[in-house]
């Protein structure tokens, strides 16, 4: 099939920026988005053209880094789908596609469609850990977890740090990625020592970073590739809230 | 040279105890004076140095992604091993170290993986620690699955998503210590080259990929934790990004490269389906758990699975290995998906695919389990193919994984060069010639959170901290030098891509040095990949300049030195006259196809040293001593 793309280009975080026009050709239904976008850009090298800057790595849609919104929608169509596992089978011959970067205030543009996401590592390392040294902690069925709250751990810490619930939301905000650590670690035992400290921690830098405030879109969650639910946020709220009350 | 891997003497238990209370230490009060610099941040780097950072070292960490925690590790799904013996099924530290050895093929370091198994234990306190939310039963105890070559249940997992869990453990710790102040992130960073001052580690060359600038960096060690190199086949499950470059420019400075032709073909992975493709997707190994593996007896049947009655299916790996049957060692099962496959009676397009198929098991615990169990690699499955592999079995075939071989190091991790450490997969040391599922995470956190912290200061305690810095000539040279070669490459401007010269090398290493290799084949590859090597230079395409984000440049670096390590790797397999675990030798092969060692003449780690370029490498031997273990023919049947 064949497809008309428009691209942001964009050289550099204050070169003005614009969408160019490109044709992808002779694309299979077993091809990757990605796959789709090397196929262009080899096309763009042999004609001494500057192919598309974007950002991947594992292409498996667990490390998170790659970041396009396709059509006004993070990651794309498909629910529950980061750009890389999204599948050429699920457009059509002659179909338009406008691809930009994750956009937010907090995530400028590097180049074309790679954004800084550098927002997101500081939020975690104003506390969203457990603060324990290496050795000397107990055997590990020394702590005992009933399965229902690994499980809700589990899903919250399935968070791949990608940012799309950043770049969907309407106000900019990070609540959705902040919940999800604070909310794993709060529901494990291990993390309540901290807890009060950590919510306080990790939603002041959310706020400092430049990240919007939550205003009950739930864009994110529709977004999220890992289905992270907004009932974490709820869940950070409520432990914020607990912490403050309690003078954090 | 026949070379000195160090370990102790004694008896195997208690070795690594003796040697940790001989090892030097450096007093805390000194500990701030040293540098560390430690490059790649999956399991192996990021443990490290977050450890060393809690030790109150100082560190600088590097990393070519936009965050340390998106290096590779992430993608591991399966589980990680440890001999907890909480099933009560018979594990111990000693089976786990003996199935390590036998797994490896009997071409692993005795010692090594002793102390691994031993320290498997305290990896899964530590992560549970961190908050790592591992599978647990309704009582809140830890949860355990069998992988490949045991027969014991000691794999932890975090549903598929094993890696992740445990790398943003580690990520969490590292984290801590960015906070801290011991631990500065250099991301988007890209090591070029390693420097050498006075015939000792000091520290490395990187560019930073965002602006283009090449700067040296000074420390009084460096720690290479930049994962393994099967991305020398262009088609692998690693990340498009990993490569070889950190520890191929190693070993241009000096460090020896021991048994690169040891690769790791793992069995399940989703197969190729055209030349778009640009890397390959495992399915965890732990779906053998529960999946049955087979082919139609009939040749080129193209009927659909479901069509195909239950006597006409060969469960080929049940049929010769019934003792472990879906669950032999990757090495074995892959083999022996190959050899179905070119006896004509593979499946899916091309016939290169067999079937996993889950249907005996949907009907005994029911669907719902299987998806609890696997629902995130059914669903990627779907994702690729199409297809919904709850109604119809996966269709999958090997594909390039893991690298065993790496850089030679002893028992301390030190490589031949002093002062350069090498950990994780980036390292040669724990899995001889084929890797047991699993075990990949174990050692990666045990070389970070548990040895190194050991061994460097040892190394530390006997130099001066600060003796080198980035105003000596070395730095100034190593700097000159990575950027007349980025000149260089820029300025060839040519008609072929990157892209297309590393699919054609991936071909080469493929089709000659893959799953089966002959000396024919090998000495074709060492003619072939000297001729591409010569075009690439004379003919590459690479837009842009250097002194800005430039993708296609960072991959051309990276391919270059994948076009001179395939041809180290081919002239390792050429030289190892024997097939042993995933090194296969057609002409060395039991009669029934089995792998057939020659212990009298090649039991020992080749570690070739360079020697200039066009010159051959120089072979180096360590004997490989078993006092515990005796060397038997590896059976699984």
């Amino acid at each position: 099939m064949d497809l008309t793309l428009f691209v942001w280009k964009q050289s550099g975080p204050e070169a003005p920026g614009r969408l160019e026009e490109y044709r992808a050709k002779d694309i299979t239904q077993d091809m990757s988005f990605l796959e789709m976008l090397d196929m262009v850009n080899e096309g763009l090298i042999r004609e001494g053209r500057d192919p598309i800057a974007f950002d991947h790595d594992c292409r498996e849609g667990i490390c998170g880094m790659c970041s396009q919104v396709v059509n006004g929608v993070p990651h794309g169509p498909l629910e529950k789908t980061t750009i890389c596992q999204l599948h050429m089978r699920h457009f059509r011959d002659g179909d338009t596609l406008y691809i930009e970067p994750f956009r937010a205030r907090a995530f400028p543009v590097i180049r074309d469609l790679i954004v800084d996401r550098s927002g997101l590592e500081r939020i975690i390392r104003s506390g969203g850990y457990i603060s324990v040294h290496t050795g000397g902690v107990p055997d590990a069925n020394v702590i005992l977890i009933p399965k229902a709250d690994a499980d809700i751990a589990m899903d919250a810490a399935e968070c791949i740090g990608c940012g799309a619930c950043v770049a969907a939301c309407p106000n900019g905000s990070a609540m959705l990625f902040t919940a999800a650590k604070v909310a794993h670690l709060a529901l494990l035992p291990q993390g309540r020592a901290e807890g009060a400290r950590r919510v306080c921690l990790m939603t002041e830098e959310m706020m400092k970073e430049g990240f919007g405030s939550c205003g009950n879109h739930y864009e994110c969650q529709s977004v999220c590739p890992k289905g992270i639910k907004v009932k974490f946020i709820a869940k950070l709220n409520r432990e914020f809230i607990k912490a403050k009350v309690k003078g954090g | 040279m026949t070379l000195d891997g160090k370990c102790p003497s004694g008896p195997l238990p208690g070795k690594w105890e003796k040697h940790c209370h001989d090892l030097k230490l450096v007093s805390p009060a000194n500990k701030r004076k040293y540098r560390i610099i430690v490059v790649g941040t999956g399991l192996a780097g990021a443990s490290a140095a977050a450890t060393l950072g809690e030790l109150g070292y100082n560190v600088e960490s590097f990393c070519y992604q936009d965050s340390p925690r998106r290096a590779h590790s992430i993608a591991a799904q399966g589980g990680i091993n440890a001999a907890k013996n909480y099933p009560n099924d018979g594990d111990s530290t000693y089976r786990l170290f003996h199935d390590t050895i036998k797994g490896g093929d009997f071409r692993a370091r005795e010692a090594n993986v002793y102390r691994l198994a031993s320290i498997s234990s305290r990896i899964i306190d530590q992560c549970v620690a961190q908050g790592v939310p591992f599978a647990r039963d309704y009582a809140g105890y830890l949860d355990t699955r069998s992988f490949g070559g045991a027969q014991v249940s000691r794999t932890f997992y975090a549903r598929g998503q094993t890696g992740q869990q445990l790398l943003l453990g580690a990520y969490a710790a590292l984290s801590r210590q960015v906070r801290a102040g011991t631990v500065r992130i250099h991301p988007r960073t890209e090591m070029l080259d390693l420097v050498v001052v006075n015939g000792e580690a000091k520290g490395i060359t990187v560019r930073d990929m965002v602006t283009g600038r090449i700067s040296g960096h000074a420390a009084d060690a460096v720690c290479l934790c930049t994962g393994g190199y099967t991305n020398v086949f262009y088609l692998s499950t690693n990340a498009m990004g990993s490569n070889v470059t950190a520890t191929f420019r190693a070993y241009r400075k000096g460090a020896f490269f021991a048994n690169p032709c040891y690769t790791q073909i793992h069995p399940t992975c989703i197969p190729v389906t055209g030349d778009h493709q640009a890397k390959l997707t495992l399915m965890s190994e732990s779906l053998r758990n529960d999946g049955r593996v087979w082919v139609p007896k009939v040749r080129a049947d193209r009927r659909p699975p479901h069509e195909i009655p239950e006597e006409e299916r060969d469960y080929y790996l049940e049929r010769k290995y019934p003792a472990f049957g879906n669950l032999a060692p990757r090495d074995i099962s892959s083999r022996a998906a190959k050899e179905v496959c070119d006896g004509g009676h593979g499946v899916g397009p091309g016939g290169r695919g067999v079937y996993l198929d889950f249907s005996d098991a949907i009907s005994r615990v029911g669907e719902g389990k299987i998806r609890e169990r696997y629902g995130n690699l059914f669903e990627m499955y779907e994702k690729i193919t199409g297809e919904d592999a709850y109604k119809r079995p996966m269709r999958i075939y090997p594909a390039p994984h893991y690298a065993m071989g790496g850089l030679w190091v002893d028992y301390n991790l030190e490589s031949s060069l002093p002062g350069l450490f090498v950990l994780g997969e980036a390292n040669f040391s724990d899995h001889g010639a084929n890797r047991l599922g699993a075990s990949a995470l174990m050692q990666g956190l045990a070389d970070g959170y548990f040895i190194i912290p050991h061994t460097i200061s040892h190394y530390l305690a006997q130099t001066r901290p600060g003796a080198a810095n980035q105003g000596d000539p070395a730095f100034i040279q190593s700097v000159e030098a990575c950027e007349a070669l980025i000149k260089k490459l820029l300025s060839i401007k040519g008609k072929k891509t990157v892209n297309e010269f590393h699919r054609e090398l991936g071909r080469i290493m493929w089709e000659d040095a893959g799953m089966a290799r002959s000396r024919e084949s090998l000495e074709r590859a060492l003619r072939r990949i000297p001729e591409l090597r010569a075009e690439f230079w004379e003919n590459v395409i690479i837009p842009g300049g250097e002194a800005e984000l430039n993708q296609e440049l960072e991959k051309a670096g990276r391919v270059a030195d994948f076009l001179e390590f395939g041809e180290l790797l081919a002239r390792d397999a050429l030289h190892r006259n024997e097939s042993c675990g995933g090194h296969f030798r057609t002409e060395y092969q039991t009669p029934d196809g089995e792998a057939k060692r020659d212990d009298e003449n090649y039991c020992y780690a080749a570690a070739w040293e360079y020697k200039g370029d066009g010159r051959e490498p120089e072979l180096h031997k360590e004997p490989l001593v078993f006092e515990d273990v005796h060397l038997a023919v590896r059976s699984y049947k």
